[in-house]
């Protein structure tokens, strides 16, 4: 960014300023200084993303009565501990929590183990069909996971894998996009050369893997980590489906079955939706930088 | 072309471990020799076989977990298969697609799922497009507004559609509150047939702008400067700079987008089953807002005919074949004329 700033300056020594300032101007795509109006239209959208969010823990921090009023509150009342305790223990958030953060863990884990060696081998291996199977993994990401979900629902039914976490950890296992994601960076990221070197080293396929793959691939198992993690504790139809309110409910479910109630309590409600959201939204707030980061860089090669 | 260098390659391998040839350096006596040949046997084995051992994970999953349930939905939708046995399958032959055909409430859910991908959509991209131009100007604070852009993305369907139900309310909601001021009355966003459609698609608009302007933004950034420049040079506006420069580069970004949200469109189920708590898997009152996702959980696990709900996923699946056959030939067409 610097250096686009200084190259017109270091043109500017010899010719007349006006014969600078044409090209500068040209830069309208890329690099021009944004105006107030780019400005206004930014702090829109920015309200217009928080504020939804924010209003969440507003209506959280009050009561129904306060709720059924209406000019809505702006600001916080003094209910939000009691609000959280009461969301807390109605729905069971303490053991969805558990049981999300270790599906989600659990999954992203192996997603990442499995996309790593997969992606490696098609970006780097030669072998026969290697070309048709790619297709194949693309090809899936096309097909939606709702088609599955009957036949899906009749194995767990069989297998007796109702309300057990195993029923949601493995159909999300299945992650064409990370193959895809690990095979765009390893192409780039991964030398030949070093691969060649460990192979004249008398490295095995496996050694290759564990000592050069991993350590290379490191930065985007990460953002894919990450990436899996918050779509498998977001994810809701399948969890719905298997999982209920009394056995091992994820987070999604749980705060689901808050609304449910004859005479819903909404303060309560938007405890609940807080509770859910609020750990990714740290996770945001600390790995944003690199979780958009890996958003584009998989979008670009995409 | 790969294939080929490999079997090409094969033979060549073989070759240099192949006894009769001359060592450079020294000759090595039998043990040696032998040794090297189960050295080199095993690593043949290990470049031929390792590729498909790392690659196999992801297949077995996907057979078991992917196209087994896949094939077996059109088996099961060939049959009738009840929820409260669903190992119990009766031959039905066509008879559940035939019944979708006379199905008021499928072509309803067809519809509304048509509409509500539209408003959903549409919007969603071009707002995209437009935040993302603006994301691509020299920002201060540019990192804070793409996380910000990112924080409904990280917010979960469940948890979104539950406060947009607050803030769409009829009587208290802040949206219909806002609205009074400009003259509006109050709308029923949950029972009138727009109004709820459209609310359903706000919040899939909201959970979406944000990320598909991150994937616009690392497009947009991707295109070679100077072709702005020479766009410049020839006069042109920055508007036009951006009709005939940077959307054109865009083409492939767009139909990406485009084909991932028609997809998501497709299976919109968690926003409107949580929009009206009360009704549940109809949709609304009069089914205002039924999905077809929404419908085939209904018809399985509300009304339990399993064999139903699969007639419905194939039929969405062949729907969703038809449309990415258009997508391929549109954007080979697209293609061609560039």
């Amino acid at each position: 960014m610097t250096t686009t700033l200084t190259k017109p300056a270091a043109d500017a020594g010899s010719p007349p300023p006006k014969r600078v300032r044409r090209p500068k101007s040209a830069r309208a795509g890329g690099q021009m200084h944004a105006g107030p109006i780019a400005y206004v239209i930014l702090a829109l959208f920015t309200i217009g993303s928080l504020l939804p969010l924010v209003w969440t823990a507003i209506a959280a921090s009050r009561d129904n009565q306060r709720l059924a009023q209406t000019p809505p509150p702006f600001w916080f009342g003094g209910n939000l501990f009691h609000n959280l305790d009461i969301a807390w223990n109605d729905a069971n958030l303490g053991e969805a929590f558990i049981n999300t953060t270790f599906v989600a863990g659990v999954s992203a884990l192996t997603i990442v183990f499995l996309s790593t060696i997969a992606g490696f081998a098609f970006a780097k291996l030669r072998f026969r069909g290697r070309g048709a199977m790619m297709l194949i993994v693309i090809g899936t990401m096309m097909v939606p996971p709702q088609l599955s979900v009957i036949p899906l629902y009749m194995m767990v039914a069989k297998l007796d894998w109702t309300d057990q976490l195993q029923a949601v950890i493995l159909p999300s296992l299945v992650s064409a996009f990370g193959v895809f994601f690990m095979r765009q960076y390893l192409i780039q990221a991964l030398p030949d050369e070093i691969i060649e070197a460990a192979r004249v080293d008398g490295a095995s396929s496996w050694r290759v893997v564990w000592h050069v793959v991993f350590p290379a691939a490191r930065p985007a198992m990460a953002v894919l980590g990450m990436l899996m993690f918050v779509q498998t504790w977001n994810d809701f139809l399948w969890p719905f489906l298997v999982l209920t309110q009394n056995g091992n409910p994820t987070v999604q479910v749980a705060v689901a079955q808050l609304g449910r109630g004859y005479t819903p309590d909404q303060s309560l409600i938007m405890a609940g939706a807080l509770l859910g959201t609020l750990p990714l939204l740290i996770v945001f707030a600390i790995f944003g930088k690199q979780i958009v980061g890996g958003i584009m860089q998989g979008a670009v090669k995409g | 072309m790969a294939t080929r260098h490999d079997t090409a390659a094969l033979p060549l391998e073989e070759g240099g471990a192949a006894p009769g040839r001359p060592p450079a350096d020294s000759v090595p006596d039998d043990k040696e020799q032998r040794r090297r040949a189960r050295l080199s046997r095993r690593w043949q084995r290990d470049m031929r076989w390792s590729p498909y051992a790392f690659v196999s994970p992801f297949f077995l999953l996907f057979l078991a977990f992917g196209l087994f349930p896949l094939v077996y939905t059109g088996w099961a939708s060939l049959h009738t298969v009840e929820l409260t046995d669903p190992t119990d399958m009766q031959w039905a032959g066509m008879r559940n697609y035939t019944r979708i055909f006379d199905d008021d409430f499928f072509w309803n859910a067809a519809k509304n799922t048509l509409t509500i991908g539209i408003i959903s959509t549409v919007p969603q991209l071009a707002m995209a497009m437009g935040l993302a131009h603006i994301l691509n100007y020299k920002l201060r604070a540019s990192t804070f507004y793409r996380v910000v852009m990112l924080a409904p993305y990280a917010t979960s369907i469940a948890a979104a559609s539950l406060v947009f139900v607050l803030l769409f309310g009829r009587d208290y909601g802040m949206i219909n509150w806002a609205l009074h001021f400009v003259g509006v009355d109050a709308i029923d966003w949950q029972n009138d047939k727009w109004p709820s459609q459209i609310a359903v698609s706000s919040i899939v608009i909201w959970r979406w702008t944000g990320y598909n302007a991150l994937i616009y933004l690392a497009a947009m950034q991707a295109i070679p400067q100077d072709l702005y420049e020479s766009a410049a040079l020839d006069g042109a506006s920055r508007w036009k700079q951006f009709l005939h420069v940077t959307l054109p580069s865009l083409r492939p970004t767009i139909l990406f987008t485009v084909v991932v949200s028609t997809i998501g469109a497709s299976q919109v189920f968690g926003e409107p089953l949580l929009f009206d708590a009360n009704k549940g898997a109809s949709g609304g009152a009069e089914h205002q807002f039924q999905t077809l996702g929404l419908y085939l959980y209904e018809q399985g696990w509300v009304n339990m005919h399993l064999g139903r709900a699969s007639a419905i996923a194939w039929t969405m699946f062949l729907i969703l074949i038809v449309i990415g056959i258009v997508n391929y030939v549109i954007s080979r067409r697209l293609r061609a004329s560039s």
